[in-house]
């Protein structure tokens, strides 16, 4: 054997857990079917939609993993990051398949440019732990966006896909223990000394421009929500003000009074019209499968 | 002869490897027709990486068993719950260091509700039974552990959260 890792990949039919070793099997057997109305290519940008919001944010919360303010905080963030991860990877399956053409999860994961990725801005932008935030930006964002996938995935799963149906149901028990993870941070941090305080202030301040984005109906969406597929999310917004007011009143904390970020003649994310932070994290993200495409290991 | 059914049943969790996955209640249907096996097992998390283990772990076993022709099915509906942890593998688990689960039956319709402080149900301590323990952190070595601490022995332990 040349090398330790020889005889992790493609030991006979056994698969392991290794980017590149065949690790695609995340959906079989569940029922694929699409449903026979549905528009292919909206069906495909919705996959990609919930999909890039799950894989940006989990690339982003790994980044703090070995970085957190404490050990127990490194396995969280990274746990949910984890959580994440496996919605994204059964999305971005779903979305190869809605589309028809030959291409899976790491194609679209590793080799989609910028303009291609749906996500809304705020699961992109750098909220630390470098410069570009702190840790309690990271929790600010945790927040929002757990509150808003809470809220998204519970009516999800009313979905006529059967696909969307069944990872949204799955996923609300774990969305549902990130959302109390990231709220109890926020009582941690804003209750606890003037400067956390502050710094807790400041994250809400920093995301905040980013938060109406996740609640304009894109015309997929609003197609799709018509045919009982997906989810309006301007709908979402009552529920998720009330949860974040709780939060905040429980906090001590007031919600910011911060202008929202214009689009770009009347596109986002969910267009492909990303932040300038965008480039930099697709950069590290796929950097190792477009420096050695096909490689296993 | 074996059955398969009895063969995938005592297939080990490759991280909880005290327990079988009938006990974890993964293991969902086994049909055996002649020697073709078709096992249908639900992830715990959906970002589990045990999943592919459990594939390779059931298809290795079942192959020794004689069955040429296996294969391993992955449902996602209906959603895996710690509900469906044996009472065999609630004894196992406490036995072994791990606090098991209570029962938390089916989820009342409506909005999630939040939880601004952990919950406060008694977990008691399984090394020496004190319900004086309080949660480190909710998120432990794997995705379905808490991190806790016995007050009384002082010892950390992990806990298998409800889900």
């Amino acid at each position: 054997m040349n090398n330790a890792y020889d005889g992790l990949v493609d030991a006979g039919e056994e698969r392991h857990w290794a980017f590149g070793t065949g690790f695609t099997a995340a959906l079989s057997g569940v029922d694929r079917a699409l449903p026979a109305d549905v528009d292919r290519e909206d069906l495909t940008a919705y996959c990609l939609m919930l999909g890039d919001d799950a894989l940006i944010l989990s690339q982003r919360l790994a980044e703090w993993c070995s970085r957190a303010p404490e050990l127990e905080e490194d396995v969280a963030l990274a746990n949910i990051a984890l959580d994440l991860l496996g919605q994204a990877r059964l999305l971005l399956t779903r979305a190869a398949e809605a589309d028809g053409v030959a291409c899976d999860e790491d194609a679209l994961a590793f080799t989609r440019d910028e303009h291609e990725f749906r996500n809304a801005r705020l699961v992109e932008i750098d909220c630390g732990p470098g410069p570009g935030g702190d840790f309690a930006a990271t929790i600010a964002r945790l927040l929002v966006f757990a509150t808003f996938r809470l809220a998204l995935l519970q009516r999800l799963a009313g979905s006529r896909d059967p696909v969307l149906a069944a990872v949204a149901a799955k996923g609300v028990k774990e969305v549902a223990y990130h959302r109390d993870h990231a709220a109890q941070w926020t009582l941690r941090l804003a209750g606890g000394t003037e400067f956390s305080r502050e710094r807790m202030v400041a994250g809400l301040d920093r995301v905040w421009p980013y938060v109406d984005e996740l609640f304009t109906t894109h015309p997929v969406e609003a197609r799709l929500a018509d045919a009982g597929i997906a989810v309006d999310p301007a709908e979402l917004r009552a529920e998720v003000d009330d949860v974040l007011d709780t939060v905040f009143a429980a906090a001590g904390l007031t919600r910011p009074e911060v202008a929202p970020l214009a689009s770009v003649n009347g596109r986002a994310g969910r267009d492909g019209v990303h932040t300038e932070a965008m480039g930099y994290l697709l950069a590290e993200m796929q950097h190792v499968h477009r420096s050695m495409p096909g490689a296993t290991w | 002869m074996v059955t398969a059914r009895a063969v995938a049943a005592a297939v080990l969790d490759p991280e909880l490897p005290v327990l079988t996955l009938a006990d974890l209640g993964v293991l969902r249907d086994v049909e055996e027709d002649g020697d073709r096996v078709v096992v249908t097992i639900t992830p715990t998390y959906t970002g589990c990486p045990a999943l592919d283990e459990m594939r390779a772990d059931l298809t290795r076993a079942l192959r020794a068993a004689g069955y040429a022709d296996v294969e391993v099915r992955t449902v996602l509906h209906p959603a895996w719950t710690t509900d469906w942890i044996s009472e065999d593998g609630l004894r196992k688990l406490a036995e072994h260091g791990i606090a098991p689960p209570s029962r938390i039956g089916p989820r009342a319709a409506g909005p999630v509700p939040l939880n601004l402080e952990p919950p406060a149900a008694v977990v008691r301590c399984p090394r020496c039974g004190s319900p004086r323990t309080s949660e480190l952190s909710r998120f432990g070595s794997t995705a379905c552990k808490a991190l806790r601490s016995c007050a009384d022995c002082r010892e950390p332990f992990e806990h298998v959260k409800e889900i």
